[in-house]
């Protein structure tokens, strides 16, 4: 019976492991896709950068950056429901981010007043 | 002010973060315009129902400045033709056995600038929903977007406390500035443009927009009404332009890693 307890731990333990390793790898395969996106958006290339940064989410979901960025893409191309969603699921994330949040503060503004344009 | 409270803060955390984890980008973010005007390949300013002042004449006035303003910044192809005579095409039809003058207008002289009361614009701005007159318009001048309204000025005055910046001197000759609540008489005009689009094919309305800017001086101070209009055009002049043509906002965000 203990034996029995042992190897269940064990196998718990491996799988959590490889979990572990897993996700190790997505982030860092999506924080490359993020330096990527940076880069391409540092060079003006904000569609190449909104690609990149997809795939950054797509791989680590949980990654507040790169919601972030892709929030700035998205406002760049003038796509502000979108980008309202990406930044409240980067604050969602990381609530307590300083840059997150000004760049959300900055973001309402332009959307209030697209909102009130649209309204009148 | 904005963005460089941003970058300060920013800069603070960063100093407290101690690590480079984020990169400050200039973005420029479109809004769109409120209604497409690609359909049309040029746009006629046609003329507005003045009201108010008789210092200034609005129609004319309105008519060059946003002819002006839509050529140079809103890159449209304008239609340069007369000011069309709003005010006598949309005198309503007096009822039997009343009397023929319209309330607000006056017409003794030749030169002299018509202008309607605020209380008479309700009546002739009905022909703005006379589709009829606006196809009949458009087919003259080859179907464009046709831009009207009516634009009231009208003096406006009022008196109140006022904050002022007053110098001060303490007994060591020390130069302060503190902030003084003082009573004034002040003078001024109200600016109440209504902006009407319609579709010269049609003779439909595609949008209406009404403004409202006011602006006050000392009472001692003599401006004369024609720079007060343009004071105040000049504050809506960008919302009315953002009706036709995109906008672009400069500003900076921070990207992470």
């Amino acid at each position: 019976m203990p034996a029995l307890k042992k190897l269940i731990a064990s196998a718990v333990l491996g799988v959590a492991i490889s979990a572990t390793f897993a996700q190790a790898a997505d982030r860092k395969a999506a924080v490359e896709q993020v330096s990527f996106g940076i880069d391409a958006a540092k060079a003006g290339l904000w569609r190449e950068a909104t690609y990149r940064w997809e795939r950054a989410i797509e791989l680590d979901p949980t990654y507040a950056a790169a919601f972030n960025n892709l929030a700035i893409a998205y406002e760049q191309a003038g796509l502000f429901e979108k980008a309202k969603q990406a930044y409240q699921k980067a604050a969602e994330l990381d609530p307590k981010n300083t840059y997150i949040k000004q760049n959300i503060d900055l973001f309402k503004e332009i959307n209030d007043r697209a909102n009130r344009q649209n309204a009148r | 002010m904005r963005t460089a409270r941003t970058l300060a803060s920013a800069a603070v955390a960063l100093a407290a973060s101690g690590c480079l984890t984020f990169i400050e980008v200039p973005i420029e973010t479109p809004i769109r315009p409120k209604i497409d005007a690609s359909p049309f390949s040029r746009v006629y300013v046609a003329g507005f129902l003045p009201g108010g002042t008789e210092d200034v004449d609005t129609n004319l006035e309105t008519v060059r400045l946003l002819r002006s303003q839509l050529k140079n910044k809103g890159g449209m192809r304008i239609i340069e033709a007369d000011v069309l005579p709003l005010t006598e095409a949309a005198k309503p039809v007096p009822a039997e056995g009343a009397a023929a003058a319209p309330p607000g207008a006056s017409q003794s002289d030749a030169d002299k600038i018509v202008t309607l009361a605020e209380a008479d614009l309700p009546p002739y701005e009905k022909i703005f929903e006379n589709k009829e007159y606006w196809k009949k318009v458009g087919e003259e001048f080859g179907s464009p977007l046709i831009i009207t309204g009516s634009v009231l000025f009208v003096p406006h005055q009022r008196s109140g406390y006022v904050q002022k910046e007053q110098e001060v001197y303490d007994s060591f000759g020390r130069r302060s500035v503190v902030p003084v609540r003082t009573y004034m008489d002040r003078k001024g005009f109200i600016l109440r443009p209504k902006f009407v689009f319609i579709d010269g094919r049609t003779g439909e309305t595609l949008y209406t927009e009404t403004f409202r800017e006011e602006i006050l001086y000392n009472a001692e101070q003599s401006t004369p009404a024609l720079s007060s209009y343009f004071e105040l055009m000049d504050r809506l002049l960008p919302s009315f332009l953002s009706t036709l043509s995109s906008q672009t906002i400069r500003g900076s965000r921070v990207l992470l890693k």
